[in-house]
């Protein structure tokens, strides 16, 4: 057991197929075209004996209830955050048939279409950086060089990319940086550096703004993530993070002043 | 939302392995869900919720990374069952859960965490492969491997423990 990767590389290809039937993923045509297949297979009729084993130990009492004290501090400091916030969902087109909605509906509709034709280039790459923001707070993803100090993370793109990123550092105003690393963002290679707020991540991705820059607006919500855009010293700059909108709006100013 | 609270609770405690953090996880998650909830524009909010309560304790995690590391296989299971899987639980609970279920949630916490949640999700949540992918940012391809080497390292463990 000591790589998993490498001891369990199953030795037939169709045993994940085993695995999706037990887990019904496999349609009628599907499993009898396995089973035809298993019957003489005995790499997947083993695979379908530890899958079973597998599962009757998932059956014992797992689930991990949650103590009513942590209920009753979860659902307090929800109404204390939104007292009037539906904690249910309401019901999907409820709102359609609010006589006055209907007829601007059409108008809405129509604004929202134009706005996607004239902004596609802005709403995929704000998707990109989002996901890539997601991406990066994966285990192993955040930092590819690990330091809080500028003038290490700033040599260290020196040859990996072809451009000099500008490295500050806030730790004093309370945006300690804690590394940077390489990504890949509209078709081409960029620098992200990492700050930390308190317990949330910002991801600012730099890159040189080539050719006639359009001001994309100034900022976006995302999935619960907020992304700024901005452009000086011939650099496109992409903050992305979790944290509120004011304290990444103090995040951005800090930036932009600093020298 | 709510009704969805207790799989956030579940798949937060699963991921962060300890009481105190997975409640911090969950509050946070709850509080974002609750901010943009109106920009929800999909059909499962369940799977909406996990997918935030997930990236809420990636984030955690990328925070605390290093801090915390349970091997794989040690000899101390049984230690890292008591401080894992039972520090803050109701102690009657804990009490009436079997000694069998304790050692198999102790096996399953020590799994790698993307094994984990694959597992989780699928078994406690019965999410569909493509709701995991969903949920996971993660082609179907890697969740149907990762299940499977999270099940082949759960049925290994167990069998070297002497579960039956």
């Amino acid at each position: 057991m000591s790589d998993p990767q490498n001891s369990l590389m199953p030795g037939c290809d169709k045993v994940l197929l085993v695995q999706a039937e037990l887990d019904g993923e496999l349609d009628a045509a599907q499993a009898a075209a396995l089973e035809a297949h298993r019957v003489g297979c005995p790499i997947c009729q083993a695979a379908q004996v530890e899958l079973l084993r597998a599962r009757a130990l998932m059956r014992g009492d797992l689930y991990q209830a949650m103590p009513d004290a942590v209920r009753a501090r979860v659902i307090g400091r929800l109404r204390q955050v939104e007292p009037h916030a539906p904690l249910v969902p309401r019901r999907r087109w409820d709102w359609l048939r609010a006589p006055s909605i209907g007829f601007g509906l059409g108008a809405a509709c129509a604004a929202a279409i134009s706005l996607l034709i004239l902004l596609p280039e802005r709403n995929d790459l704000v998707d990109q950086i989002v996901a890539d923001h997601i991406r990066a707070l994966q285990p192993g993803h955040l930092e590819d060089v690990v330091s809080t100090d500028q003038h290490t993370v700033k040599p260290w793109f020196d040859g990996r990319i072809d451009f000099a990123p500008p490295v500050k550092d806030f730790a004093a105003e309370g945006f300690p940086l804690r590394g940077g690393r390489l990504d890949y963002l509209d078709g081409r290679p960029v620098a992200a550096l990492v700050y930390q707020r308190d317990k949330h991540i910002i991801d600012l991705y730099v890159w040189p703004a080539g050719g006639p820059t359009p001001h994309l607006g100034s900022d976006t919500t995302i999935q619960g993530y907020n992304v700024v855009h901005w452009t000086a010293e011939g650099m496109n700059f992409w903050a992305v993070s979790d944290v509120e909108h004011g304290q990444l709006d103090e995040f951005i100013a800090l930036w932009r002043r600093a020298p | 939302m709510l009704p969805h609270l207790d799989a956030a609770y579940n798949l937060a405690r699963w991921l962060m392995r300890d009481g105190e953090a997975a409640e911090d996880v969950l509050q946070e998650a709850m509080v974002r869900a609750l901010t943009y909830f109106a920009s929800f524009k999909g059909v499962n909010p369940r799977a909406w919720l996990l997918q935030i309560v997930r990236n809420t304790a990636y984030g955690s995690m990328a925070l605390n990374r290093g801090v915390v590391t349970v091997p794989i296989t040690g000899e101390s299971d049984e230690a890292i069952a008591a401080e894992l899987v039972s520090g803050d639980d109701d102690p009657e609970a804990a009490l009436l859960r079997s000694r069998e279920s304790r050692q198999v949630r102790a096996l399953i916490a020590a799994l790698p965490v993307e094994l984990r949640e694959t597992l989780v999700l699928r078994e406690f949540e019965e999410f569909s492969y493509k709701e995991i992918a969903e949920a996971t940012q993660t082609p179907i391809g890697t969740v149907m491997s990762r299940l499977w080497r999270a099940r082949q390292l759960l049925a290994q463990a167990a069998a070297a423990e002497g579960l039956p």
